[in-house]
């Protein structure tokens, strides 16, 4: 597979959502880095009695990924400078580009979602036909924690991207991407399941691996964890999260 | 109207009737038969043709299907959030039972992400070995979808055959891992324990046993004309469907694109080997049987080079900080940990006692970040988005299962068709619902 392949873009496939229809991130740039982790003390997750393991002072901060400076290297500048050329609201969609384990994750302001996903699949230099996988991550902690995640894959060139939307949970509203990626249904709707992320725009968001019926989200940090009632004297065994464990 | 077997209540949609059983001509004596027969079926979660647990709604008119949703989750267990807290070898055991039909997959593809978040690589040999256990894992899993699918079908031969087959794979997996699934043999760093004594003979008598199988699928199957007709034409989808829909695998393959990550995206190697990547044009439920069985031949091609490079050495990295201490041994009471290592632990080293309590009971810390490792399962590309909060446990695990994504194909296969039909196209997708519910 060489150089660009000039294929022609079809009629309808304008996404069905305008970025004019979303609102934008009221907060400051600043407080979308969502720090991964809450702060720990110790290393056992006991609180209440004393410090008997000696390991009590430990403090392990949340850890937020650097953005990257150029060069990003790899084949990383291309798709960055490709995006700047293919959509001309780059500079304020792109909120942070980490690079990592040569990977690029472009964190992306989420009015410019649709814009950016637009020009990736269709700028004839980015080409990213392929939308492999949306799933979530809940960073509990940070003001936007809910974190939309898309890989896209380009069939053509064989790269790959990370896009990153992060929204808050009394706000957890980003566009949908199955106006763009058709196959992208089930995955948004598994997201909304399991982290409460609303998909505006999407057809049909209901639950999917959850019964219809269910309460919460089950894949958020803060969703209590259930314990296991025991045959004696009333004890129970406690949730994993709050059994005597390394942590 | 009312009637005890089939109630029947007024809709937007028109009349609808709950059918329970009884009397048909009764149930429809109000309604007319030519124009009126729009007929919702829900079929399975239970049905024998859905493949386990996936439930079909089909809205036909006559037998020719207008509407098809799916419905699925029946078989969700929470794996990747049981992940969130255990070890991350721990996780290993999660994941290998999500995806039953290729459990060395799950296991590889997380591995791989785990070894990546590290900044290690396995040792040649534990990296040969997995591509081993994989091809051996695609015959297997490629048999159980020719059986299932050929009972479906009605060919029932199709099915013991196909099982029996299997059998003989499932055989090698616990030759050499102790278990016919859930194995958890993979492990981040390595693979669990080293091969067997006597396994290269072993082996090659089974991929000759396996190619005599094959050569059996072309003589039953290939040429059989209810085969023919009930496959050719029937559920078709172009390359550009597939993409849409984010469809990879045989699928995308048996429509013509030859995108295989072994060969697009190459890990473990895959780069070194010879084989093919089999595609067919039609886009059919006959193409994807083409492609399956061509698949499976070059399988076995990759399994021959395997063998012939294996050469002795360590099956898990030199990391005493990421290696599992301990190694299994066959004694006299049953499998358990070798001699040596115990009696190093309990009466020579009490470092190394040490060591093994932290690493077993507490695990080992990974630095922080996410990754996102794929590799080609038998069903597509299988991604696992891994995210290290700097923990000994994984902050998120999700994988990307090809069954959750292809499934969604169904109605574009079956819309149009015969309700019979369906059933072919469900099962040329090969979805296995352990892994698309997770």
């Amino acid at each position: 597979m060489g150089g660009p392949v000039e294929r022609p873009v079809p009629e309808d496939s304008a996404p069905e959502q305008s970025a004019a229809d979303v609102a934008p991130v009221t907060v400051g740039q600043g407080s979308v880095d969502s720090p991964s982790g809450v702060e720990r003390h110790g290393m056992f997750g006991v609180a209440g009695s004393g410090d008997t393991s000696g390991f009590g002072g430990l403090v392990r901060e949340p850890w937020t990924a650097p953005g990257a400076q150029r060069p990003y290297g790899s084949y990383f500048d291309e798709i960055v400078d490709g995006l700047y050329e293919a959509y001309a609201d780059a500079a304020a969609a792109i909120t942070k580009v980490v690079v990592e384990r040569n990977e690029l994750t472009l964190h992306i302001a989420r009015e410019h979602l649709i814009g950016v996903a637009t020009a990736l699949r269709n700028d004839p230099s980015l080409r990213f036909e392929l939308c492999s996988s949306v799933s979530g991550v809940d960073y509990l902690g940070s003001t936007h924690r809910l974190h939309s995640v898309a890989h896209l894959t380009s069939m053509t060139y064989r790269r790959r991207v990370r896009l990153e939307v992060s929204v808050s949970v009394d706000d957890p509203h980003l566009p949908s991407l199955t106006g763009l990626y058709p196959g992208t249904d089930w995955q948004e709707r598994e997201t909304y399941d399991m982290f409460g992320i609303i998909y505006d725009g999407h057809p049909s968001l209901t639950r999917i691996l959850m019964p219809d019926d269910w309460d919460g989200h089950p894949q958020r940090k803060d969703y209590p964890l259930g314990g296991v009632p025991i045959q004696y004297k009333g004890a129970t065994i406690p949730p994993p999260d709050e059994r005597r464990a390394y942590k | 109207m009312t009637d005890a077997y089939a109630p029947s209540r007024a809709t937007t949609e028109g009349r609808v009737y709950n059918l329970t059983g009884g009397d048909w001509d009764q149930v429809f004596g109000g309604t007319d038969p030519i124009h009126d027969e729009r007929l919702v079926l829900n079929m399975g979660p239970q049905h024998p043709s859905t493949h386990g647990v996936l439930r079909l709604v089909l809205e036909l008119e006559g037998e020719t299907v207008t509407d098809a949703r799916v419905v699925v989750g029946y078989l969700h267990t929470g794996i990747e959030k049981n992940t969130e807290y255990r070890t991350w070898t721990q996780g290993v055991t999660f994941l290998t039972r999500a995806d039953d039909l290729s459990p060395f997959y799950n296991e590889t593809a997380y591995c791989l992400g785990v070894e990546r978040l590290l900044g290690v690589e396995a040792p040649p040999r534990a990296q040969l070995i997995r591509v081993l256990m994989m091809e051996i894992n695609r015959l297997s899993s490629h048999w159980v979808w020719l059986a299932t699918g050929g009972m479906e079908l009605g060919a029932l031969t199709a099915m013991t055959n196909g099982f029996r087959a299997r059998e003989k794979c499932l055989d090698i997996f616990e030759l050499i891992t102790g278990l016919r699934m859930n194995h958890a043999y993979i492990r981040p760093g390595g693979v669990a324990q080293d091969l067997p004594d006597g396994y290269d003979a072993t082996i090659r008598e089974w991929i000759k046993g396996q190619r005599e199988e094959l050569q059996g699928v072309d003589k039953l199957l290939r040429g059989q004309p209810i085969w023919i007709n009930r496959l050719k034409d029937v559920g078709w989808i172009g390359v550009e469907g597939c993409i849409a829909l984010g469809i990879t695998g045989p699928l995308l393959r048996a429509a013509g694109l030859p995108w295989d990550l072994r060969k697009t995206e190459p890990y473990l190697g895959y780069e070194t080997f010879d084989f093919e990547v089999p595609t067919d044009d039609r886009g059919d439920c006959w193409s994807r049987f083409v492609v399956r069985v061509a698949e499976m031949w070059e399988s076995l091609k990759i399994i021959e080079q395997v063998l012939d490079r294996l050469e002795p050495g360590a099956t898990m990295i030199d990391d005493p900080k990421i290696a599992w201490p301990a190694k299994l041994s066959l004694g006299p009471d049953g499998l358990g940990n070798s001699l040596e290592h115990v009696q190093k632990i309990m009466n020579t080293s009490m470092e190394s006692l040490i060591h093994h309590f932290k690493l077993v009971t507490e695990g080992f810390r990974v630095p922080p970040g996410q990754v996102y490792s794929k590799v080609e399962s038998p069903r597509g590309e299988l991604g696992a988005h891994i995210v290290s909060d700097g923990g000994t446990r994984p902050y998120r695990v999700h994988f990307r299962e090809p069954s959750f994504i292809n499934l969604q194909a169904v109605a574009a296969l079956s819309i149009g068709g015969l309700v019979a039909d369906v059933i072919a196209s469900v099962a040329s997708i090969d979805p296995v619902m352990g892994g698309c519910d997770r």
